[in-house]
């Protein structure tokens, strides 16, 4: 299969899916629903017209290329530190180490991944941003939940900027056979990791009786994760043609992405539930950034290295 | 009242405009009505106060025909003392500017206020006098909205809750960082006949406190 026919495959298979979705959405709203507010329906229907956005958007910024790729997820990054600070409990000290967060760190994580300085983008966050803004909020003195603000800004930054570079990232890697392709990389990945999710609610909807973790979020069930991860290694080995992986290969790659996709979720809801919310923010329909990208952000980093690691020159 | 379209003063409705959309870009916030309904009718809008961004944010989520006719009530020490501040403060906003200090001053803050609303104006205010850099909620109401709305009892005073502007642009700091905040609108009140100024001051300063319940996000 060439690169275009591979390319044409999957934007039409996506296309195809979502179109399918949609229907049955506006079928569901229209028949059962009568047009009336339906919780479950509504919340459905939400949740496509943010597939829909995250398709295309991803799309165009593929189709613009590296820099669109780097810009595109740099943008995320940002929303989603947005709404993760704008919940952390931190001070008036802390406002300079908050600036240099949003304004020095994230652009410099960006424009290291851009200039390919692999050594660096991978110690610069969990090293110097860790050593730097601490600096910042002691130098204001106040004391007060010191580990706690300082320990949140970290994790913000982790998640939300570390993690998630991790994704345009996967363009620097070198492939031998497998040049010009690395797009590909990014698109495996987000399917892997989005079907997951979306075939763990709807198993957890339709058999779910066993709650993992009830105190963290009563919507996560042992069903819920077996399905979703069946249907990520089914849809992995089916997508190897894709990606430099072997069907056998691509099974194991898709069961570890899944896998941290799925506690990636379950961590994100407990820190949500720390907080006393239900939805980080309200930036995209049917749910803010980063509940849409929670487990992306921790399958990002282990997809990375695996690939690096095993596959890349 | 100001003249109201764009070809009459194509500077400073160009200004609000840009001011209007900055602020609801950098921090995201969605006014809710959560006591009473966005209609043009004259108010009093009082909010707590955490930042100098507290009246932008206030004045942005305002819809237009409100935005006409409301004027946030300034301290002259901070609005006058730079020509930048004073055409902010007078050509965009339109503030009714007040001495928080009495010393020289002739005329009454509440004199003031009072014949800015005879105008037909609504008025944005702070009742605690100052900006809130406590770990407190709110700083004990300072009296004179109570002498406002023994001035002018027939109209509704319209609490206003803000969050996380203080941490937006805490005092002292010039570069803000992109919080979301967020901003509701309560239930209004006014005086009622022979209330006395303790009771109405904690109304007030209940009414506040009140509209951050009903604005704050419960467990599912």
């Amino acid at each position: 299969m060439t690169h275009f026919q591979g390319t044409l495959l999957i934007a039409g298979g996506v296309f195809v899916l979502l179109a399918a979705a949609s229907a049955l959405g506006a079928w569901l709203k229209f028949g059962p629903a009568d047009s009336r507010p339906h919780a479950l329906i509504d919340n459905f229907n939400l949740r496509i017209q943010a597939w829909w956005a995250m398709t295309i958007t991803i799309g165009l910024a593929l189709l613009a290329g590296r820099i669109g790729v780097i810009v595109l997820f740099a943008f995320v990054s940002f929303t989603a530190l947005r709404e993760f600070l704008t919940i952390a409990p931190t001070r008036r000290g802390d406002h300079q180490a908050l600036v240099m967060a949003f304004f020095v760190v994230l652009p410099f994580q960006y424009f290291l991944i851009g200039v390919e300085w692999h050594d660096l983008y991978e110690v610069f966050i969990p090293v110097y941003a860790f050593l730097f803004l601490p600096i910042l909020s002691a130098l204001k003195s106040d004391t007060r939940n010191f580990m706690e603000r300082t320990g949140t800004i970290q994790w913000g930054l982790m998640i939300t900027v570390f993690c998630i570079s991790h994704i345009p990232a996967l363009l620097n890697l070198r492939i031998t056979g497998y040049e010009n392709r690395n797009a590909f990389l990014i698109v495996f990945l987000i399917l892997i990791v989005q079907s997951g999710d979306i075939l763990h609610h709807v198993c957890s909807r339709l058999f779910g009786k066993h709650q993992i973790a009830p105190g963290v979020s009563p919507n996560k069930t042992v069903e819920g994760f077996a399905g979703g991860i069946v249907t990520a290694v089914l849809l992995g080995m089916l997508l190897s043609w894709m990606t430099p992986f072997s069907a056998g290969e691509a099974a194991l790659v898709s069961l570890a992405t899944a896998l941290m996709g799925f506690f990636g979720g379950l961590v994100l809801s407990a820190m949500k539930r720390d907080r006393g919310v239900k939805d980080w923010g309200s930036s995209i329909e049917g749910g803010a950034m980063l509940d849409r990208v929670a487990s992306v952000c921790f399958a990002a980093p282990v997809y990375f290295h695996i690939v690096r690691h095993w596959w890349s020159t | 009242m100001y003249p109201t379209t764009f070809m009459q003063r194509p500077v400073p409705e160009a200004v609000s405009w840009a001011l209007t959309r900055f602020t609801r870009l950098i921090t995201g916030a969605q006014a809710r009505w959560l006591g009473c309904a966005p209609v043009p009718v004259q108010r009093i809008y009082f909010g707590n106060h955490n930042s100098h961004a507290d009246f932008a944010l206030i004045w942005a989520s305002l819809p237009t025909p409100l935005r006409r006719m409301t004027r946030p009530v300034a301290g002259a020490d901070y609005w006058n003392a730079s020509p930048l501040r004073r055409y902010i403060i007078h050509e965009v906003l339109h503030g009714v500017v007040i001495e928080r200090s009495r010393e020289g001053s002739t005329v009454e803050p509440v004199d003031i206020m009072a014949a800015a609303l005879e105008g037909g104006d609504s008025l944005i205010l702070f009742p605690e006098g100052t900006r809130n850099t406590s770990d407190d909620l709110l700083l004990p109401i300072k009296s004179g909205i109570y002498h406002l709305a023994q001035k002018c009892p027939q109209i509704d005073l319209v609490p206003v809750w803000m969050d996380n502007l203080g941490r937006l642009l805490p005092k002292g700091e010039i570069v803000p960082v992109p919080l979301l905040c967020s901003i509701s609108f309560g239930t209004p009140l006014r005086l009622q006949d022979g209330e006395d100024k303790e009771t109405f001051l904690t109304r007030i300063h209940d009414a506040l406190l009140a509209t951050m319940k009903s604005a704050r996000p419960t467990e599912p």
